[in-house]
């Protein structure tokens, strides 16, 4: 299984020894860890709490590592993404991409996380101060996403 | 026309609700009729369901608010995404 939501904290090296384990083959892994910042906007941020569409966002990530499958050789893809209430400096998302080489993987990793900001039903809320608000996508990450069509 | 709607991220927290099931009128034939008609439940609901603040999907893919309805379908009303 390449992808998994979940409440529980996971361990980068464990699936990093699940991934070394698919094949003699494998050349190179490229690890993505996403964490919680303490600071959004110049805000300090106490928690953030993540939901996700359950079934949509297992196929919208599933659709994604297909498509980094078909542009690069890719031996193994695992993605992580907690939900739930986390704070700051936890652990949020992971993507591993294995490939026989280092090129193939850091392409494939960062497509990978890319296209989860822009494609994949999971939304954040910024505790702050008291109030809470609902997090947008940024410009920034549409713009990220869209280098990948040139 | 049976519709599941779900809600997530911002328009689920103000409107209070989750997912539920609603009997749609014969005018609602898209996505965007939907909304309109949703909105006509009162402020809250015309003031968080605007094409410019939430986004859909129909059956788990990603739609616009063109998108034609069939009986039975699931559309998911949300906020921008914010994943990662």
């Amino acid at each position: 299984m390449s992808v998994t939501i979940q409440h529980e904290d996971f361990d980068v090296g464990t699936e990093m020894s699940a991934l070394r384990s698919l094949s003699n083959n494998v050349g190179a892994i490229v690890t993505f860890v996403g964490l919680v910042r303490d600071l959004s906007d110049n805000t300090l941020v106490e928690n953030i709490y993540v939901e996700h569409y359950p079934g949509m966002s297992e196929k919208a990530l599933n659709k994604i590592i297909e498509q980094a499958k078909l542009r690069w050789e890719l031996l193994g893809v695992r993605v992580i993404h907690r939900v739930g209430t986390l704070g700051p400096n936890d652990q949020i998302v992971m993507v591993l991409a294995a490939s026989t080489h280092r090129g193939h993987a850091f392409s494939g990793c960062e497509f990978i996380i890319d296209y989860l900001k822009t494609d994949a039903p999971f939304w954040k809320k910024e505790v702050k101060n008291n109030s809470s608000e609902w997090v947008v996508t940024r410009d920034s990450d549409v713009e990220r996403m869209k280098r990948w069509h040139r | 026309m049976k519709i599941k709607v779900l809600y997530f991220g911002r328009p689920s927290e103000n409107l209070k609700l989750t997912d539920e099931l609603v009997e749609a009128p014969a005018q609602v034939k898209t996505t965007g009729d939907l909304l309109v008609w949703l909105q006509e439940r009162g402020e809250v609901w015309a003031q968080e369901l605007t094409e410019s603040r939430v986004r859909c999907a129909i059956n788990q893919e990603f739609a616009d608010w063109k998108a034609p309805l069939s009986v039975n379908d699931e559309v998911a009303l949300f906020s921008p995404i914010s994943g990662g």
